[in-house]
């Protein structure tokens, strides 16, 4: 049986354009805001990846480290996502639930408890910032044998040699980090470079569905349109945090960004 | 089951091919960015230590820059004064930079030249490591950014100024609680993105596998004179010898006890000393004492303080460079090995050993090794004559003097 996430990668590609993936974080601004958040970006993205905060996060820029600690301020523990999972599977539009973090909260929770309650919230995929490949190895067994997808990431410091063996591990959906930096960097290589690089990987294995992140923002998005897939994060973090400021509604306004982000890419 | 240390391997190599030490500490917890630039490093500084060129040129800046050895020197009136066994201090606060944190400069500096890299970056808490690093890159014409937490920027202000005095580039770290632990974070993803240019310095045995074994490897430089010192002194190894040293990230620790590894327990004890924080807070940066979880903190698997969530917990100690929520891998393996004894001592003890040991010997330890000679003035008046300790004297209390004077009135060196 095809996974859900691969589902909406064919369905895309029918469409002839690249998925749309959301990355925001449990809890940010609050527990009932985020779901709300969930709900409305759904009408436009394709996936939607959910962080679980981690106090210490090394891989992320300060966008998304600001709405991580904003959430842990709010009381955040790892069993909310899952209530904020099932809610949101609940709602009949429901798009595929990627759940993104650091080792040590799924460590800590245990990782065969926390598969089990992925499977039960309806979680489709899962991305560990700091598990790398071969470390991994054993984690996304677990992941298969529960028809979770573990999606692996690559980097453009990733070599050929190590590029094959993990797509060989992988899954349905493999995670190219477009240039070296935190997430939310300016996107400092050309799309030109990134898309060289992503081909490069696709030669190798044409069937993974192979999406690009970091420093993808309204500006750079459409430059990447080719790609099976276009993660944005930090900009919807960073929407949060300034409407926050200003004293707006960050739902409505995290939807027209959303919105936006997904005509450009038509 | 517990692990077992093998004999005549520096405990350093005694991971397994997951970079794991008893096959549950350390490893390398990375984002895969790093993964290369990792891979690499491990490549060169394995050739690197097979290299006897190499090995020539730190042993050249270890003798003629460190002016190696330093002092082993017995602390006569401490020792009478206390009763019980005799104390004595390796003074390794007389190197340049104050600390024993310039091996660890010099032979990440001396891999980065080999690597060909011109920038280095580094993280520090006391200041201690960002200060020698900014001197030895200064000495290897290598441009260092140094990133600290604003808090420890606010209290260690005298290394802050002498990093700056050697050109170096202080990074303000804002996020968290804003001390080393956030200084460390901040640097590892300033490596992220520069990594192909840059190269990262972690200030202690902790990170990634590969920078604590540099690390190790670097610090062991101390108990290499020690051993030699103590057997020029006593004409053996004593019945019984008690090394005590202060544990931050564990850097300075390892490197007092690494060439006494294969002794036994009972002749060669080592005591680590943890920071027990304020004597009526609940936060501590004690580890390995209070018997906290296994935890992934910085690319590591170790004992680490934490919630029941697996969130980091807050520290909070008098001594900037023992802030820190986690412990060396390396000290975790010893505990569970039970090589070494841990336990902790509060500000107050640290500040109450400092001004013992100041005014009464030529010496003036810092606040982090003053938690040692806490343990010191605590056993000795209970051990037998015969009985040898001594302490790591691994920094100097200059840089501590503001806070000594607000918490003690006045600062004599």
């Amino acid at each position: 049986m095809k996974s859900e996430i691969q589902l909406a990668f064919e369905k895309c590609r029918k469409e002839n354009r690249p998925a749309l993936i959301s990355y925001t974080v449990s809890s940010d601004p609050n527990k009932e805001k985020s779901l709300k958040i969930l709900k409305s970006i759904s009408h436009h993205v394709d996936l939607a990846e959910i962080g679980f905060p981690f106090s210490t996060p090394i891989g992320d820029g300060s966008d998304i480290q600001t709405s991580s600690y904003r959430s842990i301020k709010n009381g955040f523990k790892i069993r909310d996502i899952f209530q904020l999972v099932k809610k949101y599977k609940k709602t009949n539009y429901s798009k595929p639930i990627i759940l993104m973090g650091y080792y040590n909260m799924i460590f800590n929770y245990g990782e065969n408890k926390f598969l089990k309650d992925c499977k039960k919230s309806g979680v489709s995929g899962i991305i560990c910032v700091d598990l790398p490949w071969p470390e991994n190895k054993n984690f996304a067994k677990k992941c298969k044998n529960k028809s979770i997808n573990f999606i692996q990431l690559l980097a453009p410091t990733t070599t050929k040699d190590r590029i094959k063996k993990i797509l060989k591990d992988s899954h349905d959906m493999v995670y190219y980090i477009s240039m070296l930096s935190t997430t939310g960097g300016k996107l400092k290589v050309s799309p030109r470079k990134i898309l060289e690089n992503y081909k490069k990987i696709k030669r190798i294995n044409s069937k993974k569905n192979l999406v690009i992140g970091f420093g993808i923002t309204d500006k750079t998005i459409k430059s990447l349109r080719s790609a099976d897939g276009l993660v944005v994060g930090s900009l919807l973090c960073k929407t949060i945090t300034n409407s926050l400021k200003m004293g707006q509604n960050p739902v409505t306004k995290l939807d027209k960004v959303v919105y936006n982000l997904k005509n450009k890419i038509l | 089951m517990s692990l077992k240390i093998k004999k005549g391997i520096p405990l350093i190599d005694q991971h397994d091919k997951n970079g794991m030490w008893g096959g549950k500490f350390g490893g390398n917890f990375v984002p895969e960015t790093l993964k290369k630039p990792i891979e690499d490093l491990e490549k060169l500084f394995s050739k690197l230590r097979k290299d006897k060129s190499f090995i020539k040129e730190r042993d050249y800046y270890f003798e003629n820059y460190v002016g190696a050895p330093t002092p082993l020197i017995p602390l006569n009136q401490l020792t009478d004064h206390l009763g019980g066994a005799q104390i004595w201090a390796k003074v390794v606060s007389e190197n340049p930079g104050t600390a024993h944190k310039i091996y660890n400069a010099i032979v990440h500096c001396l891999i980065a030249k080999r690597a060909g890299k011109k920038f280095v970056c580094g993280d520090t808490g006391a200041g201690m490591a960002g200060k020698t690093l900014a001197m030895v890159a200064k000495k290897f014409g290598l441009k260092a950014k140094i990133f600290m937490g604003v808090k420890d920027i606010k209290r260690q202000k005298p290394n802050v100024d002498a990093m700056k005095k050697f050109g170096a580039e202080v990074v303000p770290v804002t996020s968290g609680s804003q001390t080393l632990i956030d200084a460390v974070s901040e640097c590892m993803r300033y490596w992220v993105a520069n990594c192909l240019k840059s190269h990262l310095v972690v200030g202690s045995t902790v990170g990634p596998n590969i920078f604590i074994k540099i690390c190790g490897y670097s610090t062991s430089q101390i108990s290499r004179e020690l051993i030699v010192q103590i057997k020029d002194e006593f004409g053996k190894i004593p019945k019984r010898l008690k090394l005590l040293n202060v544990c931050g990230g564990g850097s300075s620790s390892y490197g007092f006890w690494s060439s006494f590894m294969d002794y036994d327990k009972r002749q060669v004890e080592f005591v680590g000393i943890e920071a027990g924080g304020p004597k009526k807070s609940k936060l501590h940066a004690a580890p390995l004492t209070n018997n906290s979880k296994i935890g992934i903190l910085h690319g590591a698997a170790q004992y680490v303080i934490q919630d029941k969530d697996g969130q980091i917990g807050l520290t909070d100690s008098i001594s900037a460079g023992l802030d820190y929520s986690g412990i060396s891998p390396l000290h975790c393996f010893l505990k569970d090995a039970k090589r070494a004894r841990y336990t902790s001592a509060t500000d107050e003890e640290a500040l109450n050993a400092y001004k013992l040991v100041s005014s009464m010997e030529n010496i003036s330890p810092s606040l982090e090794p003053a938690h040692a000679f806490a343990e010191a003035i605590k056993i000795a008046p209970k051990l037998s004559k015969d009985t040898v300790i001594v302490v790591n004297s691994c920094g100097d209390s200059l840089k501590d003097r503001d806070i000594i004077k607000k918490r003690l009135g006045s600062y004599v060196r």
